[in-house]
């Protein structure tokens, strides 16, 4: 898992069967120090409640599709959680 | 699998429901010397590895279900041991390389304690059998 900030939304009426009501959002990756590092990915939204500029956790191959009400859709990046803070040896960061 | 050092924690409550009560450590990729090799991971912790140890990670799903015994959880990486040190050609070049004097320092007082007294004393210094 690795750290990324939302950045925007995909909206896309003409999806793959299971993809129904399932939120995408534009994410860019992040270093443990906060920065953007690669390019951006199209993730689902597993938590339900992640909107953009927040910092969020995201799940990378097959099981980011194993975060979805029905595991096999072809999703393979998927946002698992929504980072409170991260507490690492020089201090917590919000 | 990869060889990191934990380097903080990440903490958050708006998350997957296999996620809960989980603690989740973020790890900084090293070398087998010890050295960053750029790049880091979210583990989940199976072994109770804290801020500034070197631990083995794993990073396959399929495995990761079955050490934390969560089949169907969206989880890849795991923490699934604590290094004690890293010999490569009969020569120790991971954290093992630091004295032994250390090691009761390096990984914390209660596992400390709970280790045997021979292993303490780092067996890193002891020669390896063939």
């Amino acid at each position: 898992m690795q750290l990324a900030r939302v950045i925007g939304t995909v909206v896309a009426t003409v999806k793959s069967p299971g993809l129904e009501g399932v939120t995408l959002l534009v994410i860019q990756p992040l270093d443990r120090h906060r920065q953007p590092v690669g390019v951006q990915l199209v993730a689902a939204d597993a938590v339900h409640m992640a909107g953009p500029g927040e910092l969020v956790y995201f799940v990378a191959a097959r099981e980011a599709a194993q975060a979805m009400p029905d595991p096999f859709v072809p999703v393979d990046h998927a946002i698992v959680g929504i980072v409170d803070a991260v507490s690492t040896l020089g201090g917590v960061t919000p | 699998m990869k060889i990191g050092r934990v380097v903080g924690t990440v903490v958050s409550t708006i998350n997957v429901p296999a996620f809960d009560g989980r603690t989740l450590l973020l790890c900084d990729l090293l070398d087998p010397a010890g050295t960053r090799a750029g790049g880091y991971l979210i583990a989940v912790d199976s072994v109770g590895a804290g801020a500034g140890e070197t631990v083995l990670l794993l990073d396959e799903g399929n495995s990761a279900r079955q050490i934390l015994a969560a089949p169907g959880a969206p989880i890849r990486t795991v923490v699934v041991g604590i290094v004690d040190s890293v010999v490569e050609d009969a020569a120790t070049v991971g954290p093992g390389t630091v004295p032994a004097t250390r090691t009761a320092g390096h990984v914390g007082k209660a596992r400390a304690a709970r280790r045997p007294a021979s292993r303490a004393a780092g067996h890193a210094a002891r020669p390896r059998r063939r």
